[in-house]
């Protein structure tokens, strides 16, 4: 191993640039004549609009002018889509409501745009915004998942019945009901999994620039994706032709899945900068975001599990109502669906699983992918009833859960998924040892006299990353391919430029693409860049989510590299006068088979352009290789985090002691990026489970709207992780990578619940768990064992 | 966000005094902190303007206010709505009712409301407070009203 090349702690390139406030980021980018937008929002959950007066407002100083839902359909504007068909049971397509950007004749949560100024500064806009008089009737806001689908409950969107957007299912349920009925054992669990918001350090922001001589349109925004956003912005809300459109995606500051998609506010830009002839700039603030930002999670769940006498698991049901908020957001129908019922097999062999998922509208905020998307809602539906079970059935939680690990490989589970490589015993046993669980009992009694109830909860959970293949998502609804491209650029001189799909918002893609680069072709580290982020310099790409950026990027990189490599030889062959075939390269060197003579990479590089030792006829000049990759199957991390934590039982107060996470990610590129990874994954996930939760009251106001009410976790929150990896290679990519992104928030919100039950003795504890809540849940449970 | 609040206040005056001053439009607009007009349309009804900040929040609240369950000397339920534009709005009343006591009047009221928009997301703590801070401000005025300088 190179001290640069794969399984190198490479410091990442890009921290320089970020951490002495020298990156590029949507904001810092300025055209002339810049202008700015402000949007004029509802501050009612449900409401007609009788009329809006802007009038006032367009007389205001500074203002250009003010813009509305009407004139948006006037100009034919198309609504934004979700791009994810789901078909209910009855074989009748998902039911997605209009979604335009700017609110037309009625409001359906808080937050919802009815108007935009646009205005010289933002102080002007914002002055002009409380100008703009909307007459609002206001209508019964439903905000519960749980009773949108009720008789008599406000109907959200015109011919939606019941707001129910679809009734899905997957597997067989006349399996799943023998199984039960035969059982020994049945578990049975109400599970509400928690509203997060995202809260990505950057908000979102959009720039819009219109030039009238070319009638290009082209726009900086903060996507995860943006060839998708131009994809669906051209075609389907119909701005521009897609090469009338560039989308910059530049330095982009977290993620988390709530820029994957195509929101209202930058279509509005990009339809006001062509009106007025000027570039619209838009800034989302952090109250904005609490408002506008697709929310994650928002599931309410019935699920049982039933077991034999042995401990040994039948069957798998859960009836789902996930809550969509108050629009479809771009993808937001795959997760509660696909991202989430077909991985409720966790790391166990279970015959048979049976899901129904209904999803609704309710005056929320749109719900969509968060990280983990789907996974962790189905983790912790499995690894709540595991552990339940287990003490239930008075077996050992890890004795339970080793009877039914699955252990050989292929494995086909009853809910589509193949799992195609893993080791579930290796993890489970590596986290047992660095969490010394045989210490535990000690540990307790040790914790008791200081007045503390401790806890010990597992977690083993799997995931599927990279998403993939296209040709599979594709029977499963999805609207777009899931693979990735990438194109190898050798310069003259011999450094290289990878444009890549995948798009970096915190990952560190310009370090670890350039480790592989300079391991594959053995050139320094340094000659390596990465070029990602814009549709006029990257051909096309999925960007990133679902932790697919190395299983489905970097193996696009590795394919064009192959290519790359049989080009230079071809060259090499001409240089050092042999034939083709008897070359050889390594270490950044090519050799003629058994002489010394050879030529260094950059050597041949420079061959490839200046091309005086063939003709045109014999070999193309140049050194430039593309490719699109698509996987053969999704990727399946997997692991065991175990958490253990103090519970006081004066205050409820959970303090977490130690935390150990054991990961199978495949083949590992950086590992100290990787370690950044769970580290940033299990705190989203600590957070969901003690803290995070965005609570609307019944009449649909957001009422966690700031950081003052909603709690995200902090360093003081979290112990140092005890971090250990095992390793089995994915078999559906060339470099064996599973995917590392979004596993610690998976794993970790059921091994926090798994550990405070343990610790005060009752099962009905929910997310998230707050002293209030633990103290609350204790005083109910029989008296603390260690009072 | 729903917001509930209640209080007393001894004012120095007899109940039909105190009961005619909060029914004085002057008075009532002297005493509401930040209130900038406010019209009787009918001897129960009237239009206000009121400008509240509420931590990063500034906003000129334009809303119309009902007097119902009058019950001179006793007491009355006061209720309205107010639009305050981008920053939200703020509906619901109180119910005040007045007492002997110690040779003047217990004045107690109780407050449910309703606000929404960006107030809302003020959060509970700052609305709250921000509240109790505006009902205090009217009753240190009101009581000042009950002896105005000669």
């Amino acid at each position: 191993m190179s001290a640069t090349g794969i399984g190198a702690s490479v410091r990442r390139k890009e921290d320089f640039r970020f951490i002495t406030g020298q990156g590029q980021y949507t904001d810092d980018v300025t055209r002339p004549g810049e202008t700015r937008a402000v949007f004029v929002r509802s501050p009612h959950a449900h409401a007609k609009i009788r009329s809006i007066d802007v009038s006032a407002a367009k007389k205001m100083p500074g203002v250009i002018d003010v813009l509305t839902g009407a004139q948006l359909a006037t100009d034919k504007i198309g609504n934004l889509i979700c791009g994810w068909m789901i078909h209910s049971k009855d074989g009748s397509p998902m039911k997605m409501a209009a979604h335009p950007a700017l609110a037309s004749g009625k409001v359906n949560c808080v937050g919802d745009a009815v108007a935009v100024v646009i205005a010289e500064t933002i102080a002007q806009g914002k002055d002009a915004a409380e100008k703009v008089k909307v007459d609002y009737e206001v209508l019964p806001a439903v905000v519960d998942p749980a009773k949108a689908q009720a008789k008599g409950a406000p109907q959200i969107h015109p011919d939606i019945v019941n707001n129910t957007i679809y009734q899905w299912h997957l597997g067989e349920k006349k399996d799943v009901d023998a199984a039960f009925a035969a059982a020994k054992h049945v578990t049975r669990l109400d599970i509400v999994n928690n509203r997060l918001v995202p809260n990505a350090m950057e908000p979102r922001a959009a720039l819009a620039d219109y030039d009238a001589g070319t009638d290009n349109l082209t726009l900086w925004n903060t996507s995860q994706n943006p060839h998708v956003a131009r994809l669906v912005i051209s075609a389907f809300i119909g701005m521009a032709p897609e090469h009338k459109l560039r989308v910059i995606a530049p330095d982009v500051g977290g993620g988390f899945g709530s820029k994957i998609f195509i929101y209202p506010e930058e279509v509005v830009c990009l339809w006001a900068s062509r009106k007025v002839k000027r570039p619209v700039k838009w800034t989302s603030d952090r109250s904005e975001a609490f408002l506008t930002d697709a929310h994650g999670r928002d599931h309410v769940t019935h699920a049982e599990m039933a077991l034999d006498a042995n401990g040994k698991i039948l069957a798998l049901r859960a009836k789902t109502i996930a809550n969509l908020g108050a629009y479809m957001s771009t993808f937001s129908s795959s997760v509660p669906t696909y991202l989430y019922a077909t991985l409720l097999s966790g790391q166990y062999n279970i015959p048979s699983i049976y899901c129904e998922v209904d999803a609704v509208y309710t005056n929320t905020a749109p719900v969509d992918a968060y990280r983990g998307a789907g996974r962790p809602e189905a983790t912790f539906v499995v690894e709540r009833l595991v552990e339940v079970a287990a003490r239930q059935m008075g077996i050992d939680p890890a004795d339970l859960r080793r009877r039914n690990f699955i252990t050989a490989f292929p494995h086909q589970t009853p809910v589509i998924m193949a799992y195609d490589a893993g080791d579930y015993n290796a993890s489970l046993k590596k986290a047992l040892e660095i969490a010394d669980v045989k210490g535990f009992a000690k540990r307790k009694r040790e914790a008791a006299r200081h007045g503390k109830l401790r806890g010990l909860g597992y977690s083993t959970y799997i995931e599927a990353c990279g998403i993939a293949p296209s040709q599979a998502v594709g029977s499963l609804g999805a609207g777009v391919g899931l693979w990735e491209s990438a194109e190898v650029r050798v310069n003259p001189t011999g450094s290289v430029e990878v444009l890549t799909g995948s798009h970096a918002h915190g990952q560190g893609h310009e370090t670890t693409f350039a480790q592989l680069v300079s391991e594959r072709l053995g050139i320094p580290f340094e000659n390596v860049s990465i070029v990602h982020g814009d549709t006029d310099k990257v051909q096309f790409g999925m960007g990133t989510y679902g932790s697919r950026s190395g299983a489905v990027g970097m193996s696009a990189i590795v394919k064009a590299l192959d290519k790359i490599e049989i080009k230079a030889k071809k060259v090499a062959a001409f240089m050092l006068e042999a034939a083709e075939g008897d070359i050889e390269f390594k270490d950044g060197k090519f050799t003629v088979a058994g002489t010394d003579k050879s030529a260094a990479f950059g050597d041949v590089a420079l061959n490839a352009y200046i091309a005086h030792k063939f003709t045109g006829a014999e070999l193309e000049p140049g050194l430039k290789e593309t490719s699109f990759y698509d996987p053969t199957n999704f990727t399946f991390p997997a692991g065991c985090h175990i958490c253990e934590l103090d519970v006081d039982i004066e205050t409820g107060k959970v303090d977490i002691v130690n935390w150990t996470a054991v990961d199978d990610f495949g083949t590992i590129i950086n590992p100290m990026i990787v370690e950044g990874q769970v580290h940033g994954g299990i705190a989203q996930g600590v957070g969901q489970a003690l803290m995070e939760g965005a609570v609307y009251d019944k009449n649909g106001q957001l009422v966690t709207g700031s950081m003052m009410d909603y709690t995200m976790p902090r360093a003081h929150d979290l112990p140092s992780f005890h971090v250990g990896l095992t390793e089995t290679k994915a078999p559906s990519n060339p470099l064996g990578m599973k995917g590392c992104g979004e596993a610690g928030a998976i794993a970790s919100p059921a091994a926090v619940i798994n550990a405070i039950t343990d610790a005060i003795g009752t099962e009905n504890i929910a997310m998230p768990a707050t002293a209030s809540a633990v103290w609350t849940a204790l005083q109910k449970s029989q008296a603390p064992k260690a009072a | 966000m729903a917001m509930t609040m209640t209080g007393e206040v001894q004012l120095p005056a007899s109940r039909e005094v105190v009961f005619a001053k909060l029914n004085d439009p002057e008075v009532l607009k002297a005493c509401i902190p930040g209130c900038e007009t406010l019209v009787m349309s009918s001897p129960t009804e009237f239009q206000a303007v009121a400008v509240t900040k509420i931590g990063p929040v500034k906003a000129r609240f334009k809303g119309n206010v009902h007097l119902t369950d009058l019950d001179p000397p006793n007491g009355y339920k006061i209720s309205g709505e107010g639009d305050g534009g981008v920053a939200g709005f703020a509906k619901g009343g109180a119910s005040v009712t007045l007492t002997e006591k110690d040779g003047g009047t217990l004045l107690t009221y109780n407050v449910e409301a309703q606000i929404g928009g960006k107030l809302a997301q003020l959060g509970q703590r700052l609305v709250n407070g921000a509240a109790k801070k505006t009902a205090d401000d009217f009753f240190k005025n009101f009581a000042a009203a009950m002896n105005p300088p000669a």
